[in-house]
């Protein structure tokens, strides 16, 4: 276990597991490269919690919750960097704007992180595809979601 | 920085290859077609700046989680 000091819970122990690697940061915080994935207290959402700087951290949801087919269609070549072979490697990621008033939470899904889930190396990629931004409203998107499906 | 001029139909090499060709002129606006291996990635400045902007705003939101209504 490592202890490591969280913005939103304080002091908390980790697992090494816990640990994904982003070697280019996230854009406009490259400086940062080491995180931790940890689940909130609220689900769906998880926190990736800088260890380089305690007070950054960014709220995380695996975007399939509010969109079924969610794919960023970014071409494997891409990410040589990551060493992924398959897709089946990946977790896909969206980070989560919560504004200060409370309401109208989105989800960028134009800048996912997709991270492969055996090395824990990451990156932020960029979609190519035009449906997504970088402002989806999560609940507007999970009341049609759910619309959709058959009683 | 380089400044070329092209004309309709010409091209652009950026290193040996990245090649842009100028497809359409039309007012304002010029329509480029980029051809690129496909780890050169290619994007419009402004998506990429979107993006950044997000993330900022992103890291600045409070710690207290919304809870998500499950509606069951």
């Amino acid at each position: 276990m490592i202890k490591i000091q969280t913005k939103a819970y304080g002091l908390q122990e980790i697992e090494e597991k816990q640990i994904i690697t982003i070697p280019q940061g996230i854009f406009g915080f490259e400086n940062l490269r080491k995180y931790a994935l940890i689940d909130a207290h609220q689900k769906p959402f998880f926190w990736l919690q800088s260890l380089e700087d305690p007070e950054v951290a960014f709220i995380l949801i695996k975007p399939n919750v509010f969109r079924e087919k969610y794919d960023p269609g970014i071409d494997l070549t891409e990410l040589a960097d990551l060493e992924v072979s398959t897709k089946e490697d990946l977790i896909t990621f969206a980070i989560v704007t919560v504004p200060q008033n409370g309401t109208f939470i989105t989800a960028n899904l134009q800048g996912p992180i997709l991270v492969n889930r055996h090395t824990r190396v990451g990156r932020q990629c960029i979609s190519p595809r035009d449906e997504y931004r970088t402002r989806h409203n999560i609940l507007e998107e999970m009341a049609a979601m759910k619309k959709e499906q058959p009683c | 920085m380089l400044i070329l001029s092209r004309k309709k139909d010409e091209k652009v090499m950026i290193g040996d290859q990245v090649e842009i060709t100028i497809l359409e002129i039309r007012g304002d606006q010029v329509k480029l077609g980029i051809n690129a291996p496909k780890d050169v990635k290619v994007f419009r400045l402004e998506v990429f700046d979107e993006i950044l902007k997000q993330n900022k705003a992103a890291a600045q939101g409070p710690v207290i989680l919304p809870t998500l209504e499950s509606g069951e």
